[in-house]
């Protein structure tokens, strides 16, 4: 499997922002990662691109430990931090470039046009990125996740801020990645998960609640509506 | 390493920051030394640079903060600090590639003020008459003054996500650095120690070294120095993931 948690926990002081949970992700599979505001959704996934230390717990990426060998692991994983923060002042292909070169990837030049063309960003390619919209914002933020072909993706939040045409592109694009890769996104829109999830963790002030399939968790609960599913568990 | 530190110098070059920083270096220090009697070496009638090598240390006192209060504070507080560790880079790496690329742009500064030792030393009498084996060793002195300072400086800035907050500790500790210790080794009931106190102060490595005396003990104490702020930086940085 491409992702194990175990038993990981993140403690500030005596709040336990995520406590000792444990679960996998394998390829092929997207997973969306719900939980309300604070859960510990963005810790987590934190802690697992190596942002974050965690207090206790350990987790493997590709078979990498994220704490004992956290350069191998960062190499597998994209990672789309969450209100996708970027180097406004730089154009979009040099900071592709630049991504490119911390990843010590061969013919950058090439890749960097690659990536452009799969997010749809050739239209803007040779714009500032202060000055692209939200939606480009968002494809430069996919496109350097994406640009040394992780086997592993996490997004979080990828699609917050999104008018209902974009939103409707970017699922289509994270799907297509899902089909050979792991992903896990966070997100707060259920008609998402119900679009492009497969496997559904729900998490609730740092624990697992719910950990299924997407279909699995509806048979669970005898219920179809992910949202009553959701207020049950979090609420 | 090199991404980072090549994208560091770049963002240096397509900002302002660099124009504006080195040009206002350059403006006051010509002024300083060839416009205002009180300093100028016209004046001064002597051809000799020390001066402006007395000057500079001042100067980089307000330069150095205003290049290096951005390296950490603005990635954190924009967040884009969060995408630079997520790479297979190590910490370390970062804080090397971030100091190096504000050194190279003090390093720039000091390239264009060559001509003031040119038309000193076209100016002596007779022509050439100029110490230059003291203005070599100042400038090695200076450069290194410029490596502790900077490294001052991307300490500052990671220890606070406010780019003001980084400049005002950088300048303060750069002055307590460079003359904070001579101040206090003068404290009446410090006397007995004031030899060590001074030691432990820049301004008494620099002075040696402007001497044209290239000593290994003042280049070993600017080394350490600033070797020592990098790995405060690194501990500062690694508090803040945990």
């Amino acid at each position: 499997m491409s992702i194990s948690v175990k038993n990981l926990s993140k403690h500030y002081d005596q709040q336990k922002a995520v406590d000792s949970i444990s679960f996998e992700a394998h390829p092929g599979r997207i997973l969306g990662f719900l939980g309300p505001n604070g859960a510990g959704k963005s810790t987590t996934m934190r802690m697992l691109t190596g942002y974050l230390m965690p207090t206790s717990g350990n987790a493997e990426v590709s078979n990498q430990n994220i704490i004992s060998q956290p350069i191998e692991a960062k190499k597998h994983i994209g990672y789309l931090p969450e209100n996708t923060p970027l180097y406004t002042e730089m154009y979009v292909k040099e900071f592709l470039r630049f991504v490119g070169e911390t990843y010590k990837l061969n013919n950058i030049a090439n890749r960097v046009n690659e990536v452009i063309k799969l997010v749809g960003l050739t239209p803007e390619q040779h714009k500032k990125i202060g000055m692209l919209s939200k939606g480009y914002r968002q494809r430069v933020g996919l496109a350097q996740a994406i640009i040394h072909n992780p086997d592993v993706l996490i997004l979080d939040e990828p699609t917050s801020g999104l008018d209902p045409n974009q939103l409707v592109d970017i699922r289509a694009l994270i799907k297509e990645l899902g089909k050979n890769k792991t992903v896990i996104i966070s997100t707060h829109i259920m008609q998402e998960v119900e679009a492009i999830c497969d496997d559904i963790i729900i998490i609730n002030k740092g624990k697992i609640v719910a950990n299924d399939s997407l279909k699995g968790i509806k048979k669970a609960y005898h219920q179809d509506s992910l949202e009553e599913i959701f207020r049950k568990l979090t609420a | 390493m090199y991404a980072v530190f090549r994208r560091e110098l770049f963002s240096f070059l397509s900002s302002m920051v660099a124009y504006i920083t080195i040009g206002i270096f350059l403006l006051i220090s010509g002024l300083l030394l060839w416009f205002f009697p009180d300093t100028s070496i016209l004046d001064y009638g002597y051809a000799e640079m020390g001066g402006f090598f007395s000057l500079v240390p001042y100067l980089f006192m307000f330069l150095i903060p205003a290049i290096t209060m951005r390296s950490f504070a603005e990635e954190r507080r924009e967040g884009t600090y969060e995408l630079l560790i997520t790479r297979p880079i190590t910490v370390s790496q970062i804080i090397v590639a971030k100091f190096l690329a504000s050194l190279v742009l003090v390093f720039f500064s000091l390239i264009p003020t060559l001509v003031y030792y040119y038309s000193i030393s076209k100016l002596g009498f007779p022509e050439g008459n100029i110490d230059t084996g003291a203005v070599i060793g100042s400038y090695i002195g200076l450069f290194f003054l410029g490596a502790a300072f900077t490294a001052i400086g991307i300490f500052a800035s990671a220890l606070t996500k406010n780019q003001v907050i980084a400049f005002v500790i950088c300048a303060a500790l750069c002055a307590f650095a460079f003359l904070g210790f001579d101040y206090t080794s003068q404290l009446p009931f410090l006397q007995n120690f004031q030899n060590s106190i001074l030691s432990f102060g820049i301004n008494q490595h620099y002075t040696s070294m402007s001497r044209g005396v290239l000593d290994t003990r003042d280049l070993i104490y600017f080394i350490t120095l600033t070797m020592l702020l990098l790995v405060f930086t690194k501990v500062i940085i690694g508090g803040k993931r945990s």
